[in-house]
């Protein structure tokens, strides 16, 4: 759970980490259904639209301005994002 | 009785006939919402000025071509706050986005507004859409406008619930398993989730992109129709909007049900259903076939497998989606992480709430190497499977017919403990979303006084037969003008 809870970037608690750990162990365990399914010679579905490969023409389109991309940014300097340093 | 408690056509009609004005309808709507918002709790913020503004606008253009401006001029509406408006503050109902002022509007939002709609604000739901009951929301408690010691459903609940108590004359909503049409049962209004692709979801925050679908709430299934044909069509922002016409729905749900094949799945019928429910149904499906419809056995037999593949795959694409909810571009910031992860971590802790943080480590799981091929891979196979039982059942019917859930509205509370009841409460809208298929909930009948929805399924694009075969549920049930009269009460903040 702590490394799950790492790799979420979530900044859990042990206290915390320790009640999700039980409830996700359940649910983990209802979800383990699925091992009873019949999925020989079935392929995966990961979109149901039926539409493939489409494309636009390559060509530029006009998007946020810079201003308009920070507006909702806590902390910026000259037109960028500012951040903690990565470590 | 307030004119919000007519349908749509009858409001163009006034409109036109110059018997009131989209302002004084408008002024109407921010009246009702004054008086029974601070009971119902569905709105997070209204945003009168503008609105009446709109309003005005729609008023210089009915005057100017009464004719050729959409039925939805001038008509008020309000979105739910998954759904992005330019100005306009969205939250999703979650701390880490307050505050977040979109620099657009989601599609569906630009197209009524292009009709002329008028947007009153914006509607409370579970955090990301997480949720069947509206307690998720961060900021406060959505109540049933029939029973204010109930949910209203979720996750669209402010959106079903603005719509029972009459402050609104249609909301759009979300639902990416059921979402929309949970809530549309329990508050006894249409909600109709369109078939995957049907409508643009461009600007809609995501939760689970290849299940997420926009669609209305409303009074009547007409008023559906109405505007649903205003924001479905194909929109180049998002590449996966089905290129298939729309069509005139309007006219498509006055065909009646006579000669059609309506499908009853005996797995949904089989469940553990509230005898108040069943007997809703049996009745609405009895009405049916004195309509001239024929009602036909037909098997899902994968049902048994959605729920657990939905709760696979909706969390894998939670853990992914919400990835970009870091504090960075928007929300409340971090003032004192010396790294970048500690400014993450800071941002997510202290802006998820508990249903979401779940998910997003449930979706980490399941897509974490060693657990890939057992878990998410497995899903995606079963959805093949779902997808195919409704298939092969399309080919023998024209629709399929159930209750929406297997209950009506719980008390408030009730399942907040338990994740796993939560979840089972939309155990009969998850496999369309899995499918990608049409639905709809429309009122059938009470129980013990609360509302109780019928589903149409029908198929890929097949919004035409869901809307017909609700407007001959609707017609049979004949109580569309019945009104919930919720009481003053002082609102509980969550």
């Amino acid at each position: 759970m702590a490394n799950l809870g790492r790799l979420a970037r979530l900044g859990l608690t042990p206290e915390e980490l320790e009640q999700l750990g039980e409830q996700i162990a359940d649910i983990i365990a209802a979800v383990g259904k699925l091992a009873g399914a019949d999925i020989s010679h079935v392929n995966p579905t990961a979109q149901v639209g039926g539409l493939r490969n489409v494309t636009r023409p390559d060509e530029l389109v006009a998007g946020l301005s810079a201003d308009e991309a920070l507006a909702n940014a806590a902390t910026k300097e000259a037109g960028l994002l500012r951040v903690p340093a990565i470590q | 009785m307030s004119l919000l408690e007519e349908p749509i056509s009858e409001l163009a009609r006034g409109l036109r006939a110059r018997e009131f004005s989209s302002v004084e309808l408008t002024q109407v709507a921010l009246s009702e919402i004054e008086a029974k918002d601070g009971a119902v709790g569905a709105f997070l913020r209204t945003t009168g000025s503008a609105a009446l503004e709109q309003a005005r606008a729609a008023d210089r253009h009915l005057a100017a071509d009464p004719g050729g401006a959409s039925t939805l001029c001038g008509i008020p509406v309000a979105y739910k706050d998954v759904l992005c408006t330019k100005g306009v503050e969205t939250t999703a109902g979650s701390r880490i986005l307050e505050g977040f002022v979109p620099p657009y509007s989601a599609t569906a939002v630009l197209r009524l507004e292009a009709a002329g709609a008028v947007g009153l604000g914006k509607l409370n739901c579970d955090e990301f859409a997480m949720g069947s009951s509206n307690e998720n929301s961060a900021f406060q408690e959505t109540r049933n406008p029939w029973d204010l010691g109930r949910v209203p459903g979720g996750s669209s609940g402010g959106s079903a619930a603005a719509v029972a108590a009459r402050m609104a004359c249609a909301t759009l909503g979300s639902d990416t398993g059921g979402s929309i049409r949970l809530p549309a049962s329990f508050c006894g209004v249409v909600g109709v989730k369109p078939s995957y692709g049907r409508v643009s979801r461009y600007g809609l925050i995501p939760f689970a992109s290849s299940l997420d679908q926009i669609g209305p709430l409303t009074k009547t299934v007409e008023d559906a129709a109405q505007v649903l044909e205003v924001i479905a069509g194909r929109d180049s922002r998002d590449s996966t909007s089905a290129v298939a016409p729309v069509g005139d729905l309007t006219e498509l749900l006055r065909g009646g049900v006579e000669g059609l094949r309506l499908g009853m799945p005996g797995e949904y019928l089989a469940m553990d259903l509230d005898p108040g429910v069943r007997s809703v149904f049996d009745h609405a499906a009895r009405e049916l076939e004195a309509a001239g419809a024929r009602l036909i056995p037909v098997s899902l037999p994968s049902t048994e497998y959605a729920l657990a593949a939905y709760y696979v795959l909706a969390p894998a694409e939670v853990s992914s989606n919400l990835a970009r909810m870091d504090g960075v571009r928007f929300g409340p910031g971090f003032a004192s992480a010396s790294s970048l992860t500690e400014a993450y971590e800071q941002a997510r802790h202290r802006g998820f709430g508990p249903e979401v943080r779940r998910r997003i480590l449930l979706g980490t799981y399941v897509l974490s190497s060693g657990y890939y091929d057992a878990y998410y891979l497995r899903a995606q196979k079963v959805r093949t499977l779902v997808a195919q039982d409704f298939e092969r059942v399309f080919s023998e019917v024209d629709a399929v017919i159930s209750p929406t859930a297997p209950s009506a509205a719980f008390r408030l509370g009730e399942r907040v403990a338990d994740p796993l009841a939560m979840y089972a409460t939309d155990i009969l809208t998850i496999p369309a979303n899995l499918a990608g298929i049409s639905g709809i909930s429309v009122p059938a009948g009470f129980a013990a006084g609360l509302p109780v929805g019928l589903q149409v399924l029908g198929p890929h694009l097949g919004e035409g037969v869901c809307l017909r075969v609700a407007a001959a549920v609707e017609e049979a049930a004949a109580l569309w003008r019945k009104v919930p009269a919720p009481t003053p009460h002082e609102r509980r903040l969550a």
